[in-house]
């Protein structure tokens, strides 16, 4: 009784989303939308530097102005160590948290946090924040990774040595850390190697740009116990994180969940959270902070600028036998940029039998990088997704087939360690061979180009619940916030294991106190992990709901299946009990009708995803129009299709406008020029044709409908495929993004 | 600080609000009125997601001061639906899984909605430029486009069994 | 702040007059933008739009009217005032999103004094005039001399302009605009070019006027278009006819950019040339449609 055509009834259907009605008629209440009684608006005062060493903070006048309750620094955050942040995305300690959250000693980048303000109107706190006296001492910026890593450059950290080196570095650097991938033996695998290239790639910082800036309301008690509501990607990480910041106990810190408007990464961590609740703290009253869009570019994660060299060879029929790659990642102001997942990615998606790859995480004065949707993937894909295509070139070999002749399968060791289980890369780049798109004619000065990515996913920590209500309607509760159409996949499973229809269950997105723990919405882990914990509390829920069939039918539990709904006899003994009439009698057979799962699932599907692209080039001004795009992407199972669509068209959006215009430009005192979404230009619908999705399905044998995760790997390819795509249209590579008019321009003039 | 009551219509409704002169009309709906379904997305005009219809025309309302619209009338997403009737837009939206986060969603349907009163039958092209003031971070804008297109359709349809 | 919405051109002038960091204001796009980003915030804001003078559009006694307060959406869905300025239509309709169409003004976006207004290169152009009023009376002032530098004009504190006058053209003229940005909208130009070409009855040129925007501290019109194009049967678009490249020359030569994040010196000089033959091409075919 297959109604989605893959021999489920509702895994694979496209349902009215559950929260959808509340979203349409603007009821929905994200971050910014919550209020109280009595509460006080909170501002932060921002550094104008890059890089200076406070001296001095007054804000005697500004505290005594009519309306001001509460003026912090970073001098009222308790001293944290090294011990590492939990549960994040992203490599960091408490100790840079807290010096992110608040400058301490010095400010590493303009618009790091000075001091925060809470009074009674938002307009009287921005006046306050601007009345506190700061003086500086200035620094020199250090605003490239070239010059973050010389020899002479200034220091961020005093205290910052490399780790990673084959010996202990004797002096601090700007060099956080060093990676290395290691395998086999390249001198031979250059021997080996026909053909070889050679290139250098850089891409500039870019945001995740979600639309709903960053906000929360915090109401600290006098009993020590406190309540923050916000939007965030993970509200048990916000506590953990805000908690640890504050040096208050995370069991006395409640955090509700917002809805949030977009995240890709960039709200798994904390900025406002700690300032709103100390202020609350201070002044006895609720506080709320929202951003501006200026504050979310200057003072929130973009990802990494990063550089990389990157070195291919291939023998004559295509196969690549050696592969070396330089890469450094700018992390911001702290360590702790994407570079570990970056050197992983590089080469992922290819079976290559020597390999050396080294990464560099190296701080400068610029914003602390957050996770962005496949964390340090898309630029290391940018750069041997294009090294690739040379290659296909120069042996005459269709990118494709190029592609298919090196991709990984099951079984094959990935570069960075482990064996490959079941997985979809060939599958995808069959059905990008196959698709009409790529055997479409093309014009002048336009031209076509793939690219292929690879991400991990996580699993990581779940709690779900799934309760029966009297009335045989149901309720699916998880924690982690649903920023995509995650509740309409977890109904869905829920619905399939039931047997009742996907509009008679309610999934809810629980507070911290409400639920056990739950991991980010992250690493693409939501329909996966907390899928398997739906449906094993279903599958528990739905024997013990057999069970007490079997006693009120008085028969071996044996002798009871769980089938639409219903508990029937598997002989056809006795007539079978509906769910609605299980429920409506509970209370008689055992009580409440309700199950709880914990899990922290290994066996997380790798995702890969292949891309085309058209684009035109108008010779005259260097504009990149794109013409044509399709997304093929392995799903394992597609839960809800149309938002694993969705995820495919938006990652390969976000892929395309940190090809062609997206960019954090900075003046060379450091500070940011384009801090607004006029001048950072992200793309508008005009500027793109339909993203045409293949969503290909080869199932992950660790989840019980197959699910991979299918939130991060679309953004992979996009950078690399109008990279080729404009080499095809033009006979220039553009090896440094964005992709701009003025850079195509160039290019196309010699 | 003195204040200035406006009087205005929301929705259809006469209303009165007290607001500061510096204040947008965008904070006047979400923060005097309670109607936080327009969102603040930028404060500069770039984003569209605190779009409304201001006298029939589709306008920003961060660039709006509040005490400009005395006397005017005022469209929110809330006043989207007819009752229990969702607007063939807000239909198409949620069959079309037009949204992901959905903090742009309000945004995006006042600007269809204008779109379509002023030309009912659009192409894709005139679509995504009639919505392209309107920024999305989550959907790459497709299934936005498309949900735009069908509820035309439906709208056509309906209107000519109208007639 | 204080908002005031006087219902009358000596209202304004009174209160612009008696208060001196009051600013007038119509569709508020850059006004409120601009306090946002920090500017100070004037002492007092003075909306125009409620004078009803500000919101004429008409076109009579061989003028247009077209109030300083009329909102972009209102003029380019004007199918009259579309045909006779197809051009000024283009620039206008290119101010913003459909959102900002709703309140930018032709009055804002001069007064403004941005370089890269859209619509003032076409409003120079078509030789329009600016009605400023103030406290010493009416005064009428070529749009070419109201901007003298970025983010001044040649105003007054209490001066305002209440309506643009624009010829109505003549038989055998038509004008073009565009403007380079990266994106296909939402942005600022980085570099645009209008054109106002009139040709005989044997399509020859008789009068050419190409204006630049964005590529010098006020748009700037290039002095040689009707010398190079005068008497000269202007292509359908640009190709391999030398008047292309004296003409791209002598659009270069008028520019005097600068770099910055919206694009370089060298990128502006390239497409500036670009784009004044395109609008020069398009205007004349116009132009020779209109025979």
């Amino acid at each position: 009784m297959s109604t989605a055509g893959n021999g489920y009834k509702w895994v694979g259907t496209r349902p009215v989303r559950h929260d959808g009605l509340d979203k349409v008629t603007g009821r929905a209440h994200f971050g910014a939308d919550y209020a109280t009684a009595g509460m006080l608006h909170g501002a932060v005062l921002r550094s104008p530097h890059a890089h200076a060493r406070i001296k001095q903070i007054d804000f005697t006048e500004a505290l005594g102005l009519p309306g001001v309750k509460a003026i912090i620094t970073g001098a009222d955050l308790p001293e944290l160590g090294d011990d590492k942040v939990a549960g994040g995305e992203g490599d960091a300690t408490y100790r840079d948290l807290s010096r992110n959250i608040l400058a301490q000693g010095k400010v590493l980048y303009e618009g790091h946090a000075v001091a925060a303000v809470a009074a009674v109107t938002l307009r009287l706190a921005r006046e306050a924040a601007a009345a506190i006296q700061v003086e500086y001492e200035v620094l020199p910026p250090v605003l490239t990774l070239e010059h973050a890593m010389a020899d002479d450059a200034p220091l961020l950290h005093d205290d910052l040595f490399t780790s990673g080196l084959d010996s202990p570095p004797d002096r601090a650097s700007n060099v956080s850390a060093r990676h290395v991938i290691d395998r086999g033996d390249l001198d031979q695998g250059w021997a080996e190697a026909e053909v070889v290239v050679e290139q250098e790639y850089s891409t500039k910082a870019v945001h995740q740009g979600y639309i709903e800036p960053h906000a929360v309301v915090a109401q600290a008690g006098e009993d020590g116990r406190s309540t923050l509501w916000c939007s965030s990607q993970g509200h048990f990480v916000i506590r953990t994180l805000t908690a640890h910041v504050l040096g208050w106990d995370p069991g006395d810190m409640k955090v509700i969940p917002a809805e949030i408007g977009g995240g890709f990464g960039g709200k798994t961590t904390i900025y406002l959270e700690p300032l709103a609740a100390l202020l609350s703290r201070r002044s006895g009253r609720p506080v709320k902070m929202v951003m501006t869009r200026d504050e979310v570019f200057r003072a929130t994660g973009p990802t990494s600028g990063a550089v990389m060299k990157v070195k291919m060879g291939a023998r004559r029929d295509g196969k690549l036998v050696a592969a070396r790659a330089d890469m450094a990642y700018e992390a911001g102001a702290f360590p702790g940029s994407p570079i570990g997942p970056g050197i992983m990615s590089v080469f992922a998606p290819y079976d290559i039998p020597n390999v050396l790859i080294e990464g560099y995480d190296v701080v400068l004065n610029k914003p602390k990088v957050a996770a962005y949707r496949a964390p340090g993937a898309p630029m290391a894909a940018f750069a041997a997704e294009s090294v690739l295509d040379e290659l296909a070139e120069q042996l005459g070999i269709d990118p494709l087939e190029m592609r298919l002749r090196n991709a990984v399968t099951e079984g094959v060791r990935a570069v960075y360690g482990p064996k490959y289980r079941k997985i979809g890369l060939v599958e995808t780049l069959e059905a990008a061979r196959d698709h009409p798109h790529y055997s479409a004619p093309l014009g002048p000065w336009q031209g076509r180009g793939v690219a292929s990515g690879w991400w991990m996913n996580y699993g990581g920590e779940t709690t779900a619940t799934v309760s029966i209500n009297l009335d045989g309607t149901a309720v699916v509760m998880s924690g982690c916030p649903d920023i995509g159409g995650s509740r309409a996949s977890l109904a869905l499973m829920a619905a399939e294991e039931l047997g009742i229809d996907v509009h008679r269950i309610e999934p809810v997105v629980a507070d911290t106190h409400s639920i056990g723990y739950n991991d980010l919405t992250g690493g693409s882990r939501v329909t996966f992990a907390v899928g398997i914990a739906v449906v094993e509390a279903a599958r528990q829920l739905i024997d013990d709901l057999c069970s007490r069939a079997a006693r009120l039918r008085d028969v071996p539990r044996t002798e009871v299946e769980w089938v639409d709904g219903r508990a029937q006899s598997v002989t056809g003994a006795f007539p079978p009990l509906t769910l609605e009439e299980l429920a409506a009698g509970s209370a008689r057979t055992g009580g409440p009708l309700s199950a709880t799962k914990t899990v922290n699932p290994r066996g997380v599907g790798v995702a890969f995803s292949t891309q085309i692209c058209d684009v035109e080039v108008d010779p005259d001004t260097g504009k990149v129009t794109i013409l044509r795009y399709t997304v093929t992407q392995d799903a394992g199972r597609a839960i809800h299709p149309d938002y694993v669509e969705g995820q495919m068209q938006g990652g390969a959006v976000q892929g395309i406008g940190w090809a062609v215009g997206e960019e954090y430009i900075f003046d060379q005192n450091g500070v940011m020029e384009n801090p607004g979404f006029l001048d950072y230009r992200m793309p508008v619908a005009s500027d793109l044709p339909m993203i045409d999705t293949v969503v290909v399905e080869v199932p992950n044998p660790d989840h019980p409908y197959g699910v991979r995760g299918v939130g991060e790997v679309g953004i992979v390819p996009p950078l690399a495929a109008v990279a080729n795509a404009v080499y095809a249209a033009t006979g220039q590579r553009i090896r440094e993004l964005p992709m701009s008019p003025v850079r195509v321009l160039e290019a196309l003039s010699g | 600080m003195t204040r200035t009551v406006v009087t205005c219509v929301v929705n259809g409704d006469p209303v009165d609000f007290l607001c500061h002169d510096h204040q947008t009309l965008l904070s006047a709906l979400r923060d005097e009125l309670g109607l936080t379904g327009t969102k603040e997305g930028c404060g500069t005009g770039d984003c569209g997601a605190c779009s409304v219809i201001l006298d029939g025309r589709l306008v920003c309302s961060c660039l709006v001061l509040a005490p400009e619209v005395e006397g005017r009338s005022i469209g929110t997403i809330e006043g989207m639906a007819n009752g229990q009737h969702l607007h063939p837009l807000q239909e198409s939206f949620l069959q079309g899984a037009a949204f992901q986060c959905g903090v742009c969603t309000p945004g995006f349907l006042m600007a269809a909605q204008a779109l379509l009163e002023n030309n009912p039958s659009p192409t894709e092209t005139e679509v995504r430029y009639g919505v392209a003031g309107n920024l999305c971070r989550c959907t790459g804008y497709d299934k936005i486009v498309r949900s735009i297109l069908d509820a035309a359709a439906r709208m056509r349809d309906s209107d000519a069994q109208r007639r | 702040m204080k908002y005031r919405a006087p219902t009358s051109i000596e209202q304004a002038v009174e209160l612009l007059a008696s208060h001196s960091g009051a600013r007038a204001f119509a569709g508020a796009t850059d006004l409120i933008p601009q306090i946002q980003a920090g500017r100070p915030e004037p002492s007092m804001v003075v909306d125009l739009k409620r004078i009803p003078q500000t919101g004429v559009l008409e076109n009579r006694n061989g003028h247009w009217r077209v109030g300083a307060a009329v909102p972009a959406a209102r003029l380019t869905s004007d199918r009259h005032l579309v045909a006779a300025f197809p051009g000024l239509a283009e620039g206008t309709g290119l101010i913003g999103s459909d959102q900002i169409q709703g309140r930018a003004t032709l009055g804002g976006n001069l007064c403004n004094a941005s370089p890269a207004a859209d619509s003032v290169p076409p409003l120079v152009a078509l030789g329009a005039e600016a009605v400023i009023v103030g406290p010493r009376g009416k005064r009428s002032l070529p749009v070419s001399e109201v901007v003298i530098g970025p983010g001044v004009t040649s105003l007054d504190q209490a001066e305002f302009i209440t309506e643009f006058r624009i010829p109505t053209p003549l038989r055998g003229a038509a004008d073009a605009y565009e403007r380079f940005i990266p994106r296909t909208e939402m942005d600022i130009a980085v570099v645009g070019s209008a054109a106002r070409i009139r040709v005989d009855t044997q399509g020859r040129c008789q009068e050419a006027a190409v204006v630049l925007g964005a590529v010098a501290p006020t748009v700037v019109e290039v002095g040689a278009a009707t010398e190079i194009l005068g008497g000269r049967k202007i292509p359908e678009a640009p190709d391999q006819d030398p008047i292309w490249e004296e003409l791209g020359n002598a659009a270069e030569a008028s520019c005097n950019p600068i770099d910055d994040k919206r694009g370089t010196v060298e990128f502006r000089r390239r497409v500036a040339r670009v784009l004044a033959c395109r609008t020069v091409a398009t205007a004349a075919r116009r132009a020779r449609e209109s025979l």
